[in-house]
């Protein structure tokens, strides 16, 4: 790791700064990331007034239910669906945007503030929307022979809920889009019309290309987003239903762990979780980097 | 622009305007809803213009005591004062922790750095639990410091700073050194102001994320006294047997979300720089 | 009521400076309306006395307030008091070294305390096999029904007689349907869990496991895939495509209760203490109230409803001059004028025989009638081992599990039968989980 061609020949200091970031993580992340791991091998009742040592029954009880492996196959096609939604949409708006010259700045405040709005508040805005009884759009789809049952139809609440985890995200999407877009010097796509190039070849052969880095790490980003962050707008709609159509593994881990109370095998689901996350993220990095340009 | 297409421009506007609505519409919805009698909204379709009981739900929750919430600028205090503390928190640990590691070579120092790192890969349901023992072992329950220490570590600003002193040319260091100055002295008299837009643009990212804070907030406070303001909209939305009131809850959902997105409405340049760095 | 809120106010803000005062944490679930009212007790108790101060908080949910005080029972922190729902109760009965059972609490501290002064559904859904109460009963309530008389009246039916039985909601719902008058004859919350197979096994005198409903020991074994509760399902199903019932989500139904006030349900059936609620949501028609339905060829049926709602479990590891105040609280808690007002005020059913008649006394029934249906049907006979309550560990997983059976039925996806099998297999296996994790 890089420093300084020259640097401070003090030696307490360093410590002494970089003391109370590292006394944090200790305490608050990595201890009881620590005791999450330790639990995933127990069984205890959930007071702690006991403790026996299980091994890895957790685990394999885990990896023999048909309901847990049924999870992970859901959240992957809810992490590629918003993944897809949130990216595309970002793109387009970032597009649309980086076209005009006087009005960006304006459309671009109005696309961008809901990133400042809380998950659970997100949630609770869908949830009322979509409301069976009261809520406004079903009523409209009504209109077009849509009869909307998210609490009994499977697939009405994972478009649900990936309408409402794509909402917050689209403005996250579109600013970076823009951000790499407007780092794209004007001088080149004026150089390829010159050339004769329409916009949808200039957009294809320099602009894509161009903006690979940064959609490399929105996927990243927002495939992480989905698998961690969704889990204030699943509590605040589905609750993982209908018959577990939307339950996601970091709602499980929640619905097992908090609602349930078993504390073991929900340890044991955080373990998983954390493992995939990093499985993912190194199978991103060699897969992907390698046709992304920088 | 750069040529004239007049039906590619037409597109251009139609997706932009198409794009401000969608991303509208659910808090549209949700104004409407505040300016409607609870009647209205609890049985039947909701209506989609407005009526006239905006001024009286607001002043409901502005100005009387909403059941079981404390007062409502008490949630608003405590909101802003979480906020700014992990806001400042954040950024004074994150900035001297990358002056060590930037600054300095010390045995363990990679160590440390993935140390930090590795933060960034641990979601706080995974070990909530945990987490909520080691605070309250600490004494550390119902209190600012139990609400706002376990928040502040940073692996984002941490590598923000890193990265911007990196570019920080070693010339500057060098000359301070032949002037004199220590390492305290160089951080304070030209890293620190080096810095200002840097801390400036974190500053605006970092409100946000301590304003919409919800679980952690929920788990450590057990009186009413340290509610903040999102807690209040849940807790309103949560009335066990009873129906809920939506007119009421529209209009703190409203009020829970316009300082944020008032400061990303008009701090713009400003929220851009500071999440597109955070996050690179 | 105003003035009293404003004392709880003061109370929750000044409540750090009253030093010679003994502090008693209460932890609750209750709120909006509800809220207001148990700060208002506490507040009217603080007021009464000068050696305790009751401070109530909010803790979220049931569930939420439930690992909330797990989570601060593990790291020393636990409240004094804690309300927990009725599905909870066997999770906090098996943690045998965090609770201070509420007998055993009477009995250390001097309290003259009568557990018979209490209702019999009331208190067996809460007593250990000895007969020993170990938490206090405070909201507990029972699924009644309501209906739309305006409705009926549409329909062409006696707006003044409520069905009776399942056969009725039936040919009502049809009528009802038929003719017009809403879009779907019933709705009803909890369809799968507390009205859909726990009160219907109840009211039918039917097991809904082995060992009198779990009441005698954790191996008890689920056994509610019957042919009673896979009718009901059966029909559940076969009404709902013919439009007679339309379901209002898991738990507790979100959806139910604005189905009813928008008039598109004609039935609606839920918690008796939602009663002030529906009175005041439905503006536009009158509401009238009957008791659950049953199957009219079943013997013996109606036997009894069950309650659900929650109790308050006092926590161990505390000064015992903390439970002297604890104990008081609770017998001020408890007695009649408290439980009168509190029943009155919210629906919930008054827990002690003196409460229950000090509201006859002052009129209440008559004054508004069918507020007593609730008290009739937990009280129509006396209470059997398969209609005094249920006692399972993990029981809100079971109830997840439920939830989404029901859900697969209804969709079409599995048969009635099939759904309640794979139900008992899969309620079975957590059960087995719970035994092995509370065996000492």
């Amino acid at each position: 790791m890089d420093t300084k061609r020259t640097i401070f020949p003090n030696k307490g200091l360093p410590y002494a700064f970089i003391a109370p970031q590292l006394a944090i993580t200790l305490i608050f992340f990595i201890w009881p990331a620590a005791q999450a791991v330790k639990a995933s091998f127990e069984r205890q009742d959930p007071f702690g007034l006991s403790t026996t040592f299980v091994g890895f029954s957790h685990y394999a009880r885990l990896l023999n239910d048909p309901t847990y492996l049924a999870a992970i196959g859901r959240t992957f096609v809810f992490a590629a669906a918003v993944t897809v939604i949130a990216m595309g949409l970002g793109l387009l708006l970032a597009m649309a945007v980086s076209r005009v010259i006087r009005t960006a700045q304006f459309y671009s405040t109005m696309l961008v503030w809901p990133y400042a709005v809380a998950p659970v508040v997100a949630g609770i805005l869908w949830w009322f929307i979509f409301n069976t009884g009261t809520g406004i759009l079903p009523y409209m789809l009504g209109f077009f022979g849509v009869s909307w049952n998210h609490q009994l139809n499977g697939t009405h609440a994972m478009i649900l809920i990936i309408i409402a985890a794509s909402w917050k995200q689209v403005s996250y999407n579109f600013l970076f889009f823009l951000a790499g877009m407007q780092s794209i010097p004007q001088s080149l796509t004026e150089a390829a019309a010159i050339d004769g190039a329409g916009p949808f070849k200039r957009f294809w052969t320099i602009i894509v290309p161009l903006i690979s880095p940064t959609s490399f790490f929105l996927f990243i980003v927002n495939v992480n987003y989905t698998m961690f962050d969704t889990f204030g707008v699943i509590a605040a709609t589905t609750h993982g239903g209908p018959n577990q159509a939307t339950n996601v593994l970091v709602y499980k881990v929640y619905s097992d762990g908090v609602v349930g109370l078993n504390i073991g095998s929900s340890s044991a689901q955080s373990v998983l979780l954390m493992l995939m996350v990093v499985i993912l993220t190194f199978v991103q990095f060699r897969f992907v980097e390698r046709r992304v340009q920088y | 622009m750069v040529e004239n297409r007049p039906i590619l421009d037409f597109l251009t506007h139609l997706v932009l305007i198409l794009g401000m609505v969608l991303v509208a519409f659910p808090v549209y919805v949700a104004l409407i809803a505040a300016t409607h009698p609870a009647s209205a909204l609890g049985s039947g379709l909701m209506p989609l213009l407005p009526g006239g009981e905006f001024f009286r739900n607001m002043s409901l929750v502005l100005f009387s005591k909403l059941p079981g919430l404390p007062p409502f600028w008490l949630m608003v205090w405590n909101s802003t004062l979480m906020a700014l503390l992990i806001t400042a928190g954040k950024i004074a640990i994150s900035i001297i922790s990358a002056y060590a590691i930037v600054y300095f070579k010390f045995p363990g120092r990679t160590l440390a750095f993935w140390i930090i790192f590795i933060t960034l890969m641990l979601p706080v349901e995974v070990r909530i639990l945990p987490t909520y023992e080691v605070v309250a072992s600490l004494g550390m329950l119902n209190s600012f410091q139990g609400l706002t220490i376990p928040l502040i570590a940073s692996a984002t600003a941490t590598f923000l700073f890193r990265q911007f002193f990196m570019t920080v040319p070693d010339e500057l260091m060098e000359a301070a050194r032949v002037d004199g100055a220590g390492p305290l002295k160089f951080f304070w008299d030209i890293l620190l102001p080096l810095s200002r837009t840097n801390i400036a643009a974190l500053c605006v990212i970092l409100f946000i994320y301590g304003w919409i804070q919800y679980l952690w907030p929920l788990l450590v406070t057990t009186n009413e006294k340290y509610y903040t303001l999102i807690l209040g909209v849940q807790r309103l939305t949560a009335t066990a047997e009873a129906e809920p009131q939506w007119n009421i809850i529209m209009a703190a959902v409203i009020l829970a979300l316009l300082p944020p997105v008032l400061i990303v409405i008009f701090m713009q340049r400003l929220f851009v720089k500071g999440l597109v760095e955070t996050e690179k | 009521m105003v003035r009293l809120s404003l004392a709880a106010l003061a109370l929750t803000l000044t409540s750090t400076t009253a030093f010679a005062q003994t502090e008693i944490s209460w932890w609750h679930s209750m709120g909006g309306e509800l809220g207001e009212r148990l700060e208002a007790i506490a507040a009217d108790f603080n007021a009464s006395q000068s050696d305790y101060v009751v401070v109530p908080s909010y803790r979220g949910e049931y569930e939420e307030s439930l690992v909330n005080t797990i989570a601060a029972f593990r790291a020393g922190e636990q409240p004094h008091l804690v309300q927990v729902y009725e599905v909870g109760t066997g999770t906090m009965m098996a943690a045998k070294g965090a609770v201070y059972p509420v007998y055993q609490l009477m009995a250390d501290h001097g309290s003259n305390f009568d557990p018979s002064a209490f209702l019999p559904v009331v208190t067996g859904y809460y007593t250990d096999t000895e007969g020993n109460m170990l938490s206090m009963p405070f909201n507990s309530s029972t699924p009644i029904l309501y209906y739309n008389k305006d409705v009926f009246e549409k329909a062409g039916l006696d707006p003044e007689v409520a069905p009776k039985t399942w056969e009725d909601i039936e040919a009502f719902g049809k009528q009802i349907v038929e003719s017009g008058a809403a879009k779907c004859g019933f709705t009803m919350g909890y369809a799968a869990t507390w009205l859909g197979t726990e009160n219907v096994s109840a009211l039918h005198n039917v097991p809904y496991g082995t060992l009198e409903n779990g009441f005698g020991g954790l191996s008890s074994e689920l056994t509610f895939n019957g042919p009673i509760q896979v009718r009901l399902w059966e029909k559940l199903k076969e009404w709902q495509d013919a439009g007679i019932f339309a379901y209002g989500g898991p738990a507790g139904g979100p959806d139910t209760a604005p189905k009813f006030y928008a008039q598109e349900c004609a039935i609606n059936m839920g918690s008796s203490a939602g009663r002030a609620g529906v009175i005041a949501n439905a503006k536009d028609f009158e509401v009238g109230f009957g008791m659950l339905p049953y199957f009219a060829d079943v013997e013996g049926a109606p036997q009894n409803s069950i309650i659900g709602g929650a109790t308050l479990w006092t926590l161990t590891g505390h000064e015992d001059a903390e439970y002297e105040g604890v104990a008081k609280f609770l017998t001020y808690l408890s007695s009649p004028e408290v439980q009168a007002a509190w029943h009155q005020a919210t629906g919930y059913l008054p827990v002690t025989q003196a409460a229950y008649e000090l509201t006859q006394e002052q009129g209440y029934y008559e004054a508004n009638p069918g507020s007593d249906i609730a008290i009739q049907q937990i009280n129509l006979n006396e209470p059997t081992e398969n209609s005094k309550g249920l006692r399972y560990g993990n029981m809100p997983q079971i109830r997840i599990v439920l939830d989404e059976e029901l859900q697969a039925v209804l969709n079409g996806d599995k048969t009635a039968q099939e759904a309640l099998d794979s139900a008992v297999e899969r309620g079975n296996a957590i059960l087995r989980e719970f035994e092995s994790a509370n065996a000492q």
